[in-house]
């Protein structure tokens, strides 16, 4: 059901030697949302998702998945890592080929009708005739496309995306949007997706929250934050204007 | 004398096969565990792994043959020139190969292995398995050049194993002692035949190489 928080994060806070990277921030996402979170490089926003899937345990502050707060002990909260998915900027083809690799979210779990499940990502994302490439000769596209096959095949209900198309052509770009889309509206999933592209939080989400100097400074429709912002920086970052 | 040969090259495979095993059953999910893990001290037990390399064999056979002799901690185990001596003097020399060249090949691909796993939704053990498969064409080859460390080896297995024939004798102890006598071209066909017993066992290997664990 639209609507439904899925992930929450409350009051975090984070630091690397001594210097503060997340400070009291709080977000949330709901399920059948896109949630874009844009700000300039190195204020934390990768620090964030990898807070928020649980991999990176924060100083202060919790992380909610489906209202049930995320624990960082007893192998990371298993049961709810497996409900969500982080694609990375630079995803990391496992020695295996491309069938292997997507097949491998299904086996750590011990799924039924993997062959069908397979081919239904690697459809959605035209990587069907690449199944049995090895994934490490895949270019960067394609192997881009595989990630997201592999992030998504075991139908996560929160899929973390972390610059997924930065580098990347246009073709590619445009498979990997039009896959978030699916996926969004098929699976009603709740997608966090952190992009220094303005372009493309434009295009494709419909929330976006700025993060700067630790904190979420404003979260609101996109058309509103490149349009009306509320505050100062926000109007600043978006018109290009922000110095760094 | 040709069944000589096979003795002493069905008893070299025995020793360094089993010393390479029992070595590896130990090293390589330490060295694992060294590759994924940080903790207090890692340079200096990495350091001190790494100066183990060039342990003298001699120097290892020594400490076995003080331990398992009569007045030794373990004398009463009567192991002294027994093969099982001479395993233990390889494992000493093999342990700290495959440890510290496994923790290399597991540190090289573990944060990107291990992230990846996770954020897939592997355990803690599946996390650990799937780094190990990354990691498994630098981890067979640690267990190769333990391999070799151990059935090239002489110095140790002479102190602990005493080259008694029939019992303890050799690839290369038998090398030795013929050369001493003077039959070098027996000499040489028995470097021949432990060559060509390393190359069958890093054949099995490279087969596990390329192959990789199911997961």
């Amino acid at each position: 059901m639209k609507g439904n928080i899925a992930l929450r994060g409350q009051s975090i806070c984070k630091s690397f030697n001594g210097e503060t990277v997340l400070d009291d921030l709080s977000i949330s996402v709901s399920r059948g949302e896109l949630l874009a979170i844009i700000g300039p490089s190195g204020v934390g926003k990768t620090t964030l998702l990898k807070i928020l899937n649980g991999l990176l345990e924060p100083e202060r502050g919790d992380v909610y998945f489906m209202n049930r707060p995320l624990e960082f002990e007893n192998d990371r909260d298993l049961e709810a890592r497996r409900k969500m998915a982080l694609l990375s900027q630079e995803p990391y083809p496992l020695l295996k080929s491309v069938w292997n690799n997507v097949a491998y979210p299904l086996k750590l779990r011990n799924k039924d009708d993997i062959e069908e499940k397979v081919a239904d990502a690697l459809e959605h994302v035209s990587l069907l005739d690449f199944s049995d490439r090895k994934a490490s000769t895949l270019s960067s596209g394609e192997l881009q496309r595989m990630a997201f096959a592999r992030a998504t095949v075991f139908e996560p209900d929160v899929l973390l995306l972390d610059e997924f198309t930065a580098h990347l052509d246009p073709y590619n770009i445009s498979v990997l949007e039009d896959a978030v889309d699916w996926y969004l509206n098929e699976k009603n999933a709740a997608v966090v997706m952190v992009t220094h592209n303005l372009f493309q939080a434009e295009r494709i989400s419909e929330y976006t929250a700025f993060l700067f100097d630790g904190e979420i400074v404003e979260r609101d429709r996109t058309e509103k934050i490149f349009d009306e912002p509320e505050d100062d920086r926000t109007q600043a970052f978006v018109n290009g204007e922000m110095v760094f | 004398m040709a069944s000589d040969i096979v003795h002493v090259t069905l008893l070299s495979i025995f020793v360094s096969v089993s010393a390479t095993l029992l070595a590896s059953v130990m090293a390589v999910p330490l060295g694992t565990i060294m590759g994924l893990r940080k903790f207090r001290g890692k340079e200096v037990v990495k350091t001190m792994t790494y100066t183990l390399y060039g342990f003298p064999p001699v120097v290892a056979g020594l400490l076995i043959y003080l331990m398992l002799s009569r007045q030794g901690p373990l004398g009463s185990l009567n192991l002294l020139f027994t093969p099982t001596a001479m395993v233990l003097a390889q494992m000493v020399l093999v342990f700290p190969i495959v440890t510290g060249l496994t923790m290399s090949s597991v540190s090289e691909v573990a944060k990107d292995a291990k992230e990846t796993a996770m954020t897939l939704g592997a355990s803690r053990w599946q996390t650990a398995k799937t780094v190990l498969n990354e990691a498994r064409i630098g981890v067979i080859s640690a267990v190769m050049v333990g391999f070799g460390r151990a059935i090239a080896e002489v110095g140790a297995v002479i102190i602990v194993g005493g080259n008694i024939k029939w019992h303890t004798r050799v690839l290369t102890t038998a090398i030795v002692l013929e050369t001493r006598r003077g039959n070098f071209e027996y000499a040489l066909m028995l470097g021949a035949i432990l060559l060509s017993v390393a190359l069958l066992v890093f054949f099995v290997l490279k087969r596990y190489q390329d192959k990789g664990v199911k997961m």
